[in-house]
Formats: structure tokens, C-alpha cells, sequence
């Protein structure tokens, strides 16, 4: 089949982009500029701002002595292609091959597509009339070869759509920068007075290579269709979503759990193709009444595990209030996750055991709520309060050793209480101490253990603590706050050790 | 002489058969797990620490309850060396992680889970008897009444895991379907040669109920990552006591 390619020319992409997201700036003169060493460029400029004689890559102090009244704005780094990315994908309903051409276009094969409006004629007029209708300025031209609509889409002057077979007429005219080459060549070609494609186009091969290297001919052959060029056509993400519509409203729940199961099966299946797996899933159900009704389940390590998926939406069916009935189900994963692959050991379960654990703890966070699971790694604090940190997920490992030198209590008190003590001399140990109303008289002691408070976190005064054991046997953990001074220190009850 | 040989074997026979029904099997995996518990374990039925099962602890106060937690924690580090992972199921955590390691546990293998309403806590702490790959369960629960403790009892009969059920404060000490029930309190530690300082944690152990085994009482230091008998038994309970339990 004979193939036809179209490309489209975004003149002024990003402040086009600029003027839909704040449509006050249309018509003004303003720009986009980035620092580049020590000196704000312009990396884009309206077409207003064109008109003043104001382009790329000038400086911005230059700018504002042509025009004062210039607006600048900060360029967003990698805009363009996050842009032609998107406008490419929204093309796809033109054509289903459309590639991103850096930095200002697009090229779309439309081999086979046209008739489908009308002819190539009302083809083009409806993309650029839509694209036109969107605010962006655009040029565009359909050839034979990528090179020809290329060059013509920018530089040409006569017609847009140049008829099968006659690209080589259609490029004489144009000046070598149609051609794609590189700037080096072109300067090299334009000392040599060669403005046109046609100066050079019948000269020897031979003679071109020598003179101007190998690209000068590969891009004339593209551009004339001796020399085949491939597109990289962009691939929309397809949502990870799955629909299911019922013939009748549905309004029991092994209704719901059936359609979910055939749901869970189906993303299930393309998750294991594609070895990702879901982290939290929405499930939603459109009732006849046009109410939404929907649940929503996380896991604490990515999986795709249908029935294990199943269980943790089970528990929240009765949440959904059917009315009179659903009639479409939609089961959508909003955060979805790489699966580290494993290898299964033959004899050490702890891999699958631990897949088994965070089964068990979906479940739980599913139906109390995900604050109550935690784990503890060793902080490097001296300061109870600090010494130990919630870990982040259940493969954490801690980053240092647990500490066993020193006495820790194994209950501790969330907030330290406080006492009332008798101390034979300060620094000693106390005697006896009044806790809840109870008097405990000490018969063994050991300390102080001076812990200073982290001046760079909090102010405060520093705990001398100390491990006392009353004359039952029981084993406190006590501090004082502060030292002697004018005024008695506090005593305070902080832990209670086995 | 036959007949007789025949009916010692079949009394045997159905000896282990009441005890599995009972809940006590005794080889869970086919491995027995060393608790180091030393003369207590010949309170137990065959002188093993019934594993796969679910024992009751009680505290009356806060003193006896971090004995207790210090105790189970001394308990679970010989069930952790095997497998990985413990849950920690409280309505309010009172645990300082840091202290679990003198016990012989790696703290951060142990997940805990702080669930505020009992109920919830009851919960969670069925479905993690389920799971096989627990190591341990440990759940600190105020009240449970037998149809609960039921529940948990056959939880761990399908899954083998073992779970220990600490009540602080109870409001009555009722009947349970738990294997063991255990109080332990804080003793006076002993140093060497009246050295000052505080000694190893030592405890009182009672063991007031044991399902086909001996009640009794001892005492219990926690050194050296290991349970260690100094003191001899020091008591056993009056014999109608002993009729009653279980």
C-alpha cells in the first residue's frame, strides 16, 4: 500500500500551552526563560512577543530593552515532551500509528486513514481546525515520506498536500534546512550558495558524501523515499480497569461477590502477565438510581493474588448499600507496584512465609484501620521517647543494632508520672518513693544513668535514671529531672521492668 | 498375662488419643520446640511445653504484668529461633521494644498491633492463630469468656501456632478452654555476695491449671538468655487443689 505521513508543526508549543492555562496572557508578549550559567535564557516565546523580533536562546535583559513591557515566566523543564506525548496520544483517533517528533511536532502515519473523513483535504482541515480550536498555532503537510512532510510542514509555501510521487518537485524550492541536517552542514551549504534543495539535489552522490558526509545524502534519500524511516509510535497506558455491566440490577450480595471474583480474576491475570501487582484497588458500583457506591482496599506489599484480593473485599461488602440495584461494576487499581521477583527456596519458607504475614496484616488493616500495625527498628537516640522508630514497611531492616548494655524497662509509661521521693543525699538513689498512693520502700538500686536531652531537637532538662527494686521485689524504672539546685527536683516513674 | 499386655497397650493408646483431642498434640511439624524452661516442662503432659496450643496468663498489677510480659517474652524467643515473625496484639502497647532483645528476641521480627476496642483485639488476634506462618501470638486482652477462648482454641488446632493470652486485671478469673493458666509476680533478685546493684530478673512462676498435668509453683531467674532454677520447688499445691484444676 502506498504510504502517506502527516506532520504537524507546533510554532509556539509551550506558550500556546501557556495562554490555555491563563487565558489573560492572550495576545501579550511574554516569555519563558530558564538560568543558564549565571543568565536568564528565553527558551520560548509567544507569538506576540515573536512579532516585537524577540527569539529563543536570546537573553532576557536583551529582550526586556526591546520590549519593556515583556512578561516573563519560568520555563518547566521537559514540558515539551510531556505535551507532544500527550497530543500525540490524543491524535490516535486520527490514526493508530503517532509519534512524538522532538522538540515541536508530531508525525503521524496516516497510510489508508484519510477517506475515512472525506479525503486527505478535509482530513487535515479537521486536525487543525480541532488543534486551532485548542489555542495551539500549527502548520502541517502531508507527503509520502516523513522527510518531505517534514520540511514542508515547515518551510513550504504552496500547497500542504503534496500529491503521491511529486515530494521531489515539492522540496526544490525549499532552502536545506528542510532537510533535517545539522547546522554544521548547513552553514557549509549556504557559504557555498547552495539556498535551495535543487542546487545540490542532481549533484553527483559521490562529490555530496566527500563534501558534506554520509547524513546529507541519507537525509535527501528519506526525504524523497529512497531510504525507508521507521516512527515510533507512542503507546497509550491502558488503565488498569476493569468494566463489567449486568443485565439486570443486581441487589444481593453473592451478586456483588460474583461479579467482583470475575472481576479480581480477569486484572488479576493481566497482573501476573505484566509482574506487577496492585497496591490499593477501588471497586465501584453505579446504581439504577445514578448513586455510586464504592469500597476501597490497600495491601502493604504489592500483590496479584485474586483470592487473597477477594478476602480483603469481602469484609467490606456489606459497606455497599445496593438500592434498587447495581448495573455496572468497575474495578480500577489505583496504585499498582513492581513485584520483586523471588525465587522460590527449597528449603527456607520465610519468603513465602512472609507473603503469608503480609496477607494476614491486609486483612487486619482492611478491618481496623492501617495506624495499628507497627514494627520497630532501633533509632540511634539515647532518649527513651526517640530511642526506637515506627518502620516505614514489613522488609525494613533496622540499620542498627538493638542495644543491650544498658537497662531498659519492659513496660514503659507513655508519659512519665510523677512521685514523690525521699533522697538520703542528692544523687543517691531514693530511699523510699510514693507511687499511686503506695509507699515502696528501696532495697536495691543502681545508677544514675545520666541521659542529656538532644538540645538540637528539644529544650530541656537532662534524667538522671535509676533501676530500683522495692523490699517485694518489684523492679521500677525512676529518673529525676534536673539536678539540685535552689529548688527540689521533680521525681518522676517511667517504667516498670520484668 | 496377654490380656493384660493388650489392655496397657490400648490404655496407651487412648491415652493419646484424649490428649489430642484435648488440644495437646505432641509433635506439632514433628519438631519439639526447647523452651528451656527445664523442671517446669515435667508440670506438662509427657514432660513437653504444649505447643499449637493456647496458653492464659494473668496479672493483678502493673509490676506483675511486665513480669509476665518478661516471662512470655523469655517463652517466645525459643519459638522465634525456628520461625520468623511474632504478633503483638494489645488495646494499648505498655512494651518498650528496646527491652525485648535481653530476652533473646530480635524486636523488629516482632509486629505489633495496637487495636483499641477489645472486640477488634479479640479479632485480630483469632485471624493471626490462623496464620501459619506466625511464629507466636501474643495477645493482651483484659476479659475473655469461654465461648471466645473456644474460638481461639480451634484456631490453633488447624493452624499449630502457639498463642499466649495475657489478662491484666481480669474481672473474674473464670473458666477458659486454654491448656495452661499462669501467674507470674517479680521476686527479690539476688546479686553475688551482697554486691549493690539489681540481680537478673526473677520471677515467681505459678502454674495454677494445666490440662492433664501438674500444677505447681517456682521460682525462675531470667540470665544469661535462658530460664535458670536456683531455687528448688518450693511448693505443691494441696492435692484437692490439684483434683479441681484442669
Amino acid at each position: 500500500m502506498h504510504r502517506r505521513f502527516l506532520a504537524i508543526w507546533f510554532r509556539h508549543l509551550t506558550t500556546d500551552w501557556w495562554v490555555r492555562k491563563h487565558p489573560e496572557l492572550k495576545d501579550t508578549a511574554f516569555l519563558l526563560a530558564a538560568p543558564e550559567r549565571g543568565r536568564m535564557i528565553v527558551k520560548a516565546v509567544s507569538s506576540a512577543a515573536q512579532a516585537k523580533g524577540i527569539y529563543a536562546n536570546m537573553v532576557v535583559a536583551d529582550c526586556r530593552t526591546i520590549f519593556p513591557a515583556l512578561q516573563v515566566f519560568d520555563h518547566i523543564p521537559g514540558l515539551e515532551r510531556k505535551l507532544l506525548q500527550a497530543l500525540a496520544e490524543w491524535c490516535i483517533r486520527y490514526t493508530p500509528v503517532a509519534a512524538v517528533d522532538m522538540p515541536d511536532g508530531l508525525m503521524l502515519d496516516i497510510s489508508g486513514c484519510a477517506h475515512l473523513w472525506g479525503g486527505e483535504h478535509a482530513y487535515l482541515k479537521d486536525i487543525l481546525n480541532r488543534l486551532r480550536a485548542y489555542g495551539y498555532d500549527v502548520r502541517a503537510a502531508i507527503a509520502d515520506t516523513i522527510g518531505a512532510a517534514w520540511g514542508i510542514a515547515r518551510y513550504g509555501k504552496i500547497t500542504a498536500i503534496i500529491t503521491p510521487g511529486t515530494q521531489a518537485t515539492a522540496l526544490m524550492p525549499l532552502p536545506p534546512h528542510a532537510l533535517r541536517l545539522d547546522a554544521a552542514i548547513i552553514a557549509r551549504l549556504e557559504k557555498l550558495g547552495l539556498y535551495q534543495v535543487q542546487c545540490f539535489m542532481n549533484m553527483p552522490r559521490s562529490a555530496l558524501r566527500r563534501r558534506f558526509g554520509q547524513q546529507l545524502l541519507s537525509r535527501l534519500d528519506q526525504a524523497l523515499g529512497q531510504e525507508i524511516e521507521v516512527l515510533e509510535p507512542v503507546c497509550p497506558i491502558i488503565p488498569y480497569q476493569e468494566r463489567l455491566p449486568v443485565l439486570e440490577p443486581i441487589c444481593t450480595a453473592t451478586g456483588i461477590e460474583i461479579a467482583l471474583k470475575k472481576m479480581l480474576d480477569k486484572l488479576c491475570t493481566r497482573f501476573t502477565e505484566e509482574g506487577i501487582g496492585l497496591r490499593t484497588c477501588v471497586f465501584k458500583g453505579y446504581r439504577i438510581d445514578g448513586n455510586i457506591q464504592q469500597i476501597q482496599v490497600g495491601t502493604t506489599r504489592p500483590s496479584s493474588n485474586a483470592a487473597h484480593l477477594f478476602k480483603l473485599f469481602e469484609l467490606k461488602i456489606p459497606i455497599l448499600e445496593p438500592g434498587l440495584g447495581f448495573e455496572l461494576f468497575i474495578l480500577e487499581a489505583t496504585k499498582i507496584e513492581d513485584i520483586p521477583i523471588t525465587q522460590d527456596a527449597l528449603w527456607n519458607e520465610s519468603a513465602h512465609d512472609d507473603v503469608i504475614v503480609s496477607e494476614l496484616l491486609d486483612k487486619i488493616t482492611g478491618k481496623v484501620g492501617a495506624d495499628t500495625i507497627r514494627r520497630y527498628l532501633p533509632a540511634e537516640h539515647y532518649w527513651p521517647e526517640r530511642s526506637v522508630t515506627i518502620a516505614a514497611s514489613i522488609q525494613d531492616k533496622p540499620a542498627a543494632d538493638w542495644r543491650t548494655d544498658i537497662p531498659r524497662p519492659i513496660h514503659i509509661l507513655y508519659k512519665p508520672e510523677p512521685i514523690e521521693v525521699s533522697v538520703p543525699i542528692p544523687d543517691y538513689p531514693p530511699m523510699l518513693f510514693i507511687y499511686k498512693g503506695k509507699l515502696h520502700h528501696v532495697s536495691k538500686a543502681d545508677g544514675p544513668e545520666r541521659i542529656e536531652q538532644e538540645w538540637w531537637i528539644e529544650e530541656g532538662l537532662y534524667r538522671d535514671y535509676y533501676c530500683v527494686e522495692d523490699d517485694k521485689g518489684n523492679r521500677y524504672w525512676l529518673f529525676r529531672s534536673g539536678h539540685y539546685n535552689s529548688r527540689e527536683p521533680k521525681w518522676f516513674m517511667h517504667g516498670f521492668f520484668a | 498375662m496377654h490380656s493384660k499386655a493388650l489392655n496397657s497397650d490400648l490404655i496407651q493408646y487412648l491415652q493419646k488419643e484424649v490428649l489430642s483431642l484435648q488440644g495437646l498434640n505432641k509433635s506439632v511439624g514433628g519438631q519439639h520446640v526447647n523452651t528451656g524452661l527445664g523442671i517446669i516442662e515435667s508440670a506438662f503432659p509427657a514432660q513437653i511445653f504444649p505447643t499449637g496450643a493456647v496458653h492464659e496468663f494473668i496479672s493483678l498489677s502493673a509490676e506483675s504484668a511486665a513480669a509476665t510480659n518478661g516471662f512470655i517474652s523469655g517463652l517466645i524467643s525459643s519459638f522465634m529461633q525456628q520461625r520468623g515473625m511474632c504478633l503483638w496484639v494489645s488495646t494499648r502497647r505498655t512494651v518498650f521494644p528496646p527491652a525485648l532483645k535481653v530476652f533473646g528476641i530480635e524486636p523488629d521480627r516482632i509486629i505489633f498491633a495496637e487495636v483499641a476496642k477489645p472486640k477488634d483485639a479479640l479479632w485480630v488476634i483469632e485471624e493471626a492463630l490462623k496464620c501459619e506462618a506466625l511464629a507466636a501470638v501474643v495477645g493482651e486482652v483484659k476479659d475473655l469468656s469461654f465461648t471466645e477462648s473456644r474460638r481461639l482454641q480451634l484456631a490453633v488446632e488447624a493452624s499449630k501456632v502457639t498463642g499466649f493470652i495475657h489478662r491484666h486485671q481480669p474481672r473474674i478469673e473464670n473458666t477458659v478452654a486454654c491448656v495452661t493458666r499462669w501467674k507470674i509476680e517479680p521476686v527479690a533478685s539476688i546479686t553475688e555476695d551482697g554486691m549493690p546493684g539489681l540481680g537478673f530478673p526473677r520471677w515467681n512462676v505459678q502454674l495454677l491449671k494445666v490440662r492433664n498435668g501438674k500444677p505447681g509453683t517456682w521460682q525462675v531467674e531470667w540470665s544469661a538468655n535462658s530460664f535458670q532454677h536456683t531455687g528448688r520447688r518450693t511448693q505443691q499445691l494441696p492435692a484437692i487443689q490439684k483434683l479441681k484444676a484442669g
